[in-house]
């Protein structure tokens, strides 16, 4: 298999591993932020390939688990609004609200579609004229341009019915919150895939105000340890920078044709995130030339305030001040089957790999 | 949700492709890239193909783990 295989050859891994075990620097600390790189760190057994001085832990990387209880509510309530179809990607179907999810609200008749793509809510809307369709925009630079698309597309076609709730957010924010905060953190292993649109630059302002190390990561096994290696080196040498370990993908201006239709469709806007509350400017609102688009202008007037669920500590666990094995609910009243949190419910949060590959 | 995955583009059509991705046959939207050709791999997310992927690139880095030597 192209790409994949040749990245995970057991000798090589085997190889990079021992390498890295020659370490014998200060103890450190690194943050993956990309639920992707959770997954696969879990998945491939990477911290047992590490020396105990070296620790990777899971930051707020998982757009599903980022994403506000409220901003679910508000999706239930546009369910329940007649002449509505809900079109989501998967991730969301499960995630709960204050009182309920769309899983509940869909087994209860509302109208909420899974899809695998924006364009396929963009069908839905053409084939659905007589209904308001109302794609869930969630997920960070990787998918909102594809989010962007459809709404140029909808706007080109005039298609009238066609709606966004965005809760699209950018990932430089998140990671200036947490370097301003109390955790100590000696290195993040970026997102590889948010990367391959933004670029590399985006990190620079974040290396140059903190001196924090950055390398910028593919999913594989191979490219994870090298990522560490890199990171060790910068940390080792003081040479706090931008790198980029995952050059099959990223580049340091980014993908500019996304990058252009993003900055088209959406403005920067406050926004809320688990764990680390409102970030400024970390999400992407519709542009008022798109507003027609917007599916805020649904929502109900009065909102009650979101509730987040008792004994959940998923806000902590995404900003790398604890791990989920702390929290009480842990494999207990918390599990994939029966999830209490965010964190538990997407197949990247840190709660459900850590439960899958039996790291809690 | 950033999960991506490599695949081989066999044939194009417009802003559409059909891309070979580990033996299942998937069309992916163009719109986000440029200059993608027959034959090329690229990175498919949520049905988009994100970017094509640098093959020189990919071989350096995989020489750069063989040559790797141990903290001294």
């Amino acid at each position: 298999m192209k790409y994949i295989t040749e990245f995970r050859n057991k000798d090589d891994v085997q190889k990079l591993a021992k390498a890295i075990g020659t370490y014998n620097g200060r103890p450190v600390q690194y943050m993956e932020v990309c639920g992707g790189h959770t997954m696969s760190i879990q998945r491939f057994g990477i911290p047992s390939m590490l020396p105990e001085s070296i620790r990777l832990i899971s930051g707020p990387g998982c757009p599903v688990c980022v994403t506000s209880t409220g901003f679910i509510d508000q999706a239930i309530a546009l369910s329940r609004q007649t002449d509505t179809i809900i079109a989501t990607y998967g991730d969301l179907i499960r995630v709960p609200g204050s009182n309920s999810s769309l899983e509940n609200e869909r087994g209860k008749g509302a109208d909420i579609r899974i899809v695998l793509s924006s364009l396929a809510a963009i069908q839905m809307a053409i084939d659905n004229q007589d209904k308001k369709v109302i794609f869930l925009g969630i997920g960070f630079e990787t998918t909102a341009p594809a989010t962007a698309v459809a709404i140029q597309e909808a706007h080109r076609q005039s298609l009238e019915n066609f709606y966004v709730l965005s809760a699209h957010k950018i990932m430089p924010p998140a990671m200036d919150s947490l370097l301003s905060g109390d955790i100590n953190l000696d290195g993040f292993i970026a997102p590889g895939h948010v990367s391959a649109i933004t670029g590399s630059k985006i990190y620079e302002p974040l290396v140059e105000k903190y001196q924090t190390p950055v390398v910028i990561s593919g999913f594989e096994p191979l490219d994870i340890l090298y990522s560490v290696w890199m990171l060790i080196n910068q940390t080792q040498n003081n040479t706090p920078g931008v790198e980029i370990q995952y050059k099959r993908v990223v580049n340091e201006g980014g993908n500019t044709k996304a990058l252009e239709l993003m900055d088209e469709i959406f403005e920067p806007e406050d926004d809320w995130w688990r764990g680390l509350g409102v970030l400024p400017n970390s999400g992407l609102g519709i542009r008022t030339q798109y507003r027609a688009h917007d599916a805020k202008q649904w929502l109900p007037k009065n909102m009650e305030l979101p509730k987040e669920p008792v004994g959940c500590i998923c806000g902590d666990i995404l900003k790398g001040l604890r791990s989920p094995s702390e929290c009480r609910l842990f494999g207990k009243a918390c599990h994939p089957g029966n999830p209490v949190g965010a964190c538990m419910v997407s197949n990247e949060g840190a709660c459900q790999a850590y439960y899958l590959y039996g790291n809690g | 949700m950033c999960l991506s995955i490599p695949g081989k583009v066999l044939a194009i059509r417009g802003d559409k492709a059909d891309v070979s991705i580990q033996g299942n046959l998937v069309e992916v939207s163009l719109q986000l890239v440029e200059d993608v050709k027959v034959n090329d791999y690229v990175l498919v997310h949520v049905g988009f193909a994100l970017e094509k992927i640098n093959d020189s690139e990919a071989t350096e880095m995989l020489k750069v783990l063989k040559e790797l030597k141990n903290f001294t």
